[in-house]
C-alpha cells in the first residue's frame, strides 16, 4: 500500500516538475526587439520545489489524510438556522430588525465603509439576478454582464443625451436588458446546456466589442462620464444647486456633507436589493417559480407533464436580464462614469462564482457569498496579484468538494428510498 | 496556377484572393484547435473550457525554447523549430492530462453543469497562472520565417502567399491526415470511438475509459500546441489573455462543423477563418468577432446539430 502510494507520489511530483519547469522556472524578456530567456529567480525556485513537496507529501500521506479529513466534522451550516416553525415565528421580527440596522448603520461608520457596503449590494443585486437564472432554473449563463452593461449603458445614454432623470431609466433599463434577453433567449433556449454557455459568452463580447467601437454613441473605451447622480424628489447632493433648483441641504436647512451623497446611494441600493429579493421570492412561490425548478431537475419529465419549456426557460432568463439591468442602471449611477472595461467576461465569471458559493438556489447562501467575494478582497490587498489564481482554484476545489455551495437551499421534500 | 489565368484576373478578385488565402491560414489553426473541442465533447458530452488556456500555454512554450536556443547560440532554424514543436507539444500535452486529471476526472458523472463551472475556475486559474509566472505583457519574438512568393499584377494588386502560411497550411494538413488515420486504424482510436458511442458497453468490453479519455485530452491538448506554435510564430506576439478568444473562435468552429465530429471540427476552422478574413476585408475590422460570434448564434437557431454533425437524440 505505501509502495504504491510512493510510486504514485513520485509520479505527481515528477508531473509537477515538467508542468513548472519551463513555465515559472524560466522567463521570457525583452531586450530591444530581441527576446531573451532568463531563468527565474531563487523565490521562483522555492515556489516551484515547495510545491512539488507538497504534491509529493500529499500524495505519500493520501491515506492518512482521507482519513483524517473523514474524522474533521463537516459542518453543516444549513443547521446553524433555527427550524422551520421557529423561523416561521421570527421571520417577520428579523427582517424588520434587518432593514432598520442597514438603515442605521451608515450614518455611524466612515465613508469608504458605506462605499464599500453600495459596491456589495449591487454585486449581491447582481447575484440574486444570475441565481434566478443559473440556480433556479438550472441555465447556465456566462454573458450574464452583458445585460449589466446593457442597464448601465441605457442610463448613461438617456440621461446624458435626453436628460432624463434616474427614477426614469430604472424600469427603462430594466425594461430594455430584459427585452435583450427576450430577444436572445428566444432562439438559444431550445439549445442544451453547454451551447447555451458558450452563446450567451458570444453574446457578451458582441455587447462588449459595440460598446467599444460605436464610439459615436457610447464614446467607444473612453466611455460615458458625467452621468447624473440620483435626486431625492428633484432634491439633488451637489454642493451647489443648478439653476432653478434646491439642493438637499439647503431644503433641509443643514450644512452641505459629501457623505449625504454616499449614504443616499447606499440607501438607493438597499432599496432595490429589498425589492428583488421581495420580487424574486414572490416569484419563486408562483407555478411559474415551481416550474423554472422542476425543469432543473428533470426537463424531459417535465416536457411529458406538459410544462412549456421554452416558456419557462425564457421568463427565468428574462427576469434575471431585467435584475441586470437594475444593477446596471444603479452602478451607472453611482460610478458617474462607465466604460467597456467594467463589463468583461471576468466579471460574469465572479457573479458566476458567487452563485455557486454561495449554493445555487440559495438566496441567502448567495449574499453571504457576495459579501465574502467584496469584502475580502479589501482586507487581503497585499495578496490582490494572486486573486484572480485563488478564484480559480476556489472554483474548481468547490466543484470538487462542495458542489452544493456553502449554504444549500433547503425546501421540505421527499424522495423515493431505491 | 497558370500566371496568364492570374494575369487577366481584375483587381477586385485579386484582393479576395488575398483575404482568401490568409482566411484559410488563420482558419487551419483554428481548425486545429476546434479538434481538441470536438473530440472532448465527442467522448464525454462536455466543453472543455480550459482548452483555450492549453493553446495559450503552448504557444508561450515555443517562444521559450526558440528564444532558448537562439540564446544559446543555434542558427539552424528547421532544427530549433523541431524542436520547439516537440517540446511545445510535450508540454502541452502533460497540461491538458493534468488538467483532465484534476478538475474533470473526479467530476465524472455529476450533474452537467459542476465539470463545466469547474473548467471555468480551471481556465481562469491557468490564464493567471501564466500572467503570474511570465508577466501579463506582450511577449514578441522577432520573425523566423520571413519571405515568400508574390503574383499578381503589380499595377493592380500583388497577391502574397509566404513562406509561412505555407508551412502552416502544410503542418495542419500532417497533423490533420496522422489524426485522421489514428482515430480510424489504431486500436487507441477504435477504443476512442468506441467510448463516444457507449461508455459503459465499451468499458465491459474491457477497455480503460478512463486512459481513453484521458488520451483524447492528451490528443487535443497536442493539436493545441501545435497551433500555439504556429499562430506564435505566424503572429509574432503572444500574451496571456490569447487563450480566451482563440478558445472561443475555435468552439465556434467546432459547433459550426458539427461537434462531435472530427472533420467538421476541420471544415468549420476553414469556414471560420475565410469569414472572419473576408468580414475584416470588406467591414471595418473590429467587427470581425461580432461576426463570428453571429455566425455561431445563426448556425444554432437553424442546424443545431451543424454541417456535418449528427442530431442528437435525448436519452431518458
Amino acid at each position: 500500500m505505501m509502495r504504491q502510494n510512493f510510486y504514485a507520489a513520485v509520479f505527481a511530483a515528477g508531473i509537477t516538475l515538467i508542468l513548472t519547469c519551463l513555465m515559472v522556472g524560466v522567463k521570457l524578456t525583452s531586450e530591444g526587439t530581441e527576446l531573451r530567456v532568463v531563468g527565474a529567480t531563487s523565490a521562483q525556485w522555492a515556489w516551484i520545489l515547495s510545491g512539488i513537496a507538497i504534491v509529493f507529501l500529499s500524495q505519500l500521506f493520501r491515506d492518512h489524510i482521507s482519513a483524517a479529513s473523514a474524522g474533521i466534522p463537516r459542518p453543516d451550516f444549513g443547521k446553524l438556522l433555527p427550524a422551520v416553525s421557529v423561523q416561521a415565528r421570527l421571520k417577520p421580527w428579523l427582517i424588520a430588525a434587518v432593514i432598520v440596522g442597514l438603515a442605521v448603520w451608515p450614518f455611524m461608520v466612515s465613508r469608504g465603509a458605506v462605499d464599500l457596503a453600495t459596491l456589495t449590494l449591487i454585486y449581491i443585486m447582481l447575484g440574486l439576478g444570475l441565481n434566478i437564472v443559473v440556480g433556479l432554473a438550472g441555465l447556465l449563463d456566462l454573458g450574464y454582464v452583458a445585460f449589466y452593461a446593457i442597464g448601465a449603458y441605457t442610463y448613461a445614454l438617456l440621461s446624458s443625451y435626453f436628460g432624463l432623470s434616474f427614477w426614469i431609466c430604472l424600469p427603462i433599463s430594466a425594461l430594455l436588458a430584459a427585452t435583450f434577453g427576450f430577444v436572445l433567449g428566444f432562439p438559444v433556449l431550445r439549445l442544451r446546456g453547454d451551447y447555451l454557455a458558450i452563446v450567451t459568452l458570444g453574446f457578451g463580447e458582441i455587447i462588449r466589442i459595440l460598446l467599444n467601437n460605436w464610439t459615436s454613441l457610447t464614446g467607444g473605451p473612453n466611455g460615458i462620464s458625467g452621468i447624473d447622480k440620483p435626486t431625492l424628489f428633484g432634491l439633488d447632493f451637489n454642493r451647489r444647486a443648478a439653476e432653478g433648483q434646491t439642493t438637499f441641504h439647503e431644503f433641509m436647512g443643514i450644512d452641505y456633507s459629501s457623505s449625504y451623497k454616499v449614504i443616499f446611494l447606499y440607501l438607493i441600493a438597499v432599496l432595490l436589493v429589498i425589492w428583488v429579493l421581495f420580487v424574486i421570492n414572490r416569484l419563486m412561490r408562483m407555478p411559474i417559480g415551481r416550474a423554472w425548478e422542476a425543469l432543473r431537475e428533470d426537463e424531459i419529465a417535465c416536457r411529458s407533464l406538459g410544462l412549456n419549456r421554452t416558456v419557462i426557460k425564457l421568463s427565468a432568463f428574462t427576469f434575471g436580464a431585467s435584475t441586470a439591468g437594475f444593477a446596471g442602471c444603479f452602478f451607472a449611477a453611482r460610478q458617474g462614469f462607465i466604460s467597456p472595461e467594467s463589463f468583461v467576461f471576468i466579471e460574469s465569471a465572479i457573479i458566476l462564482a458567487i452563485v455557486v458559493l454561495g449554493g445555487m438556489g440559495s438566496q441567502f447562501g448567495v449574499i453571504l457569498a457576495a459579501i465574502v467575494m467584496t469584502i475580502l478582497p479589501e482586507f487581503a490587498r497585499e495578496f490582490s496579484e494572486y486573486r484572480m489564481l485563488l478564484f480559480g482554484l476556489l472554483m474548481v476545489l468547490m466543484m470538487r468538494w462542495r458542489p452544493q455551495g456553502l449554504l444549500p437551499s433547503k425546501r421540505p421534500h421527499m424522495e423515493l428510498k431505491r | 496556377m497558370s500566371f496568364d489565368l492570374v494575369f487577366t484576373m481584375s483587381e477586385a478578385s485579386l484582393y479576395f484572393l488575398q483575404q482568401l488565402i490568409n482566411g484559410l491560414t488563420i482558419g487551419s489553426t483554428y481548425a486545429l484547435i476546434a479538434i481538441g473541442y470536438t473530440m472532448v465533447y465527442g467522448i464525454i458530452g462536455m466543453i472543455n473550457f480550459a482548452h483555450g488556456e492549453i493553446y495559450m500555454i503552448g504557444s508561450y512554450i515555443s517562444f521559450i525554447v526558440i528564444a532558448g536556443l537562439l540564446g544559446m547560440g543555434m542558427v539552424a532554424l528547421p532544427v530549433i523549430l523541431v524542436i520547439a514543436l516537440v517540446v511545445a507539444v510535450l508540454m502541452a500535452s502533460t497540461y491538458g492530462w493534468t488538467v483532465e486529471r484534476v478538475a474533470y476526472r473526479p467530476l465524472r458523472g455529476s450533474n452537467r453543469l459542476i465539470p463545466l463551472i469547474s473548467a471555468i475556475g480551471m481556465s481562469i486559474f491557468l490564464q493567471n497562472y501564466v500572467v503570474l509566472a511570465q508577466g501579463s505583457r506582450d511577449v514578441a519574438l522577432a520573425p523566423q520565417i520571413s519571405g515568400g512568393w508574390t503574383f499578381g499584377d503589380p499595377q493592380l494588386f500583388e497577391v502574397s502567399l509566404s513562406y509561412m502560411q505555407l508551412l502552416i497550411w502544410i503542418v495542419t494538413l500532417v497533423c490533420m491526415t496522422v489524426l485522421t488515420l489514428f482515430i480510424s486504424r489504431s486500436r487507441m482510436g477504435r477504443a476512442c470511438r468506441a467510448c463516444s458511442e457507449d461508455q459503459g458497453m465499451t468499458n465491459l468490453l474491457g477497455i480503460d475509459t478512463n486512459r481513453t479519455i484521458a488520451m483524447t485530452f492528451v490528443i487535443g491538448a497536442a493539436l493545441a500546441a501545435v497551433a500555439g506554435l504556429l499562430l506564435g510564430l505566424y503572429y509574432g506576439v503572444v500574451n496571456p489573455f490569447v487563450g480566451f478568444i482563440a478558445g472561443l473562435k475555435a468552439f465556434t468552429a467546432a459547433v459550426l462543423g458539427g461537434i462531435g465530429s472530427i472533420p467538421g471540427a476541420m471544415l468549420g476552422g476553414l469556414i471560420l477563418g475565410v469569414t472572419e478574413a473576408l468580414t475584416s476585408a470588406y467591414f471595418p475590422s473590429e467587427y470581425k468577432d461580432v461576426v463570428s460570434f453571429g455566425l455561431l448564434i445563426l448556425i444554432l437557431l437553424f442546424r443545431p446539430s451543424g454541417l456535418l454533425g449528427k442530431p442528437e437524440v435525448e436519452k431518458v
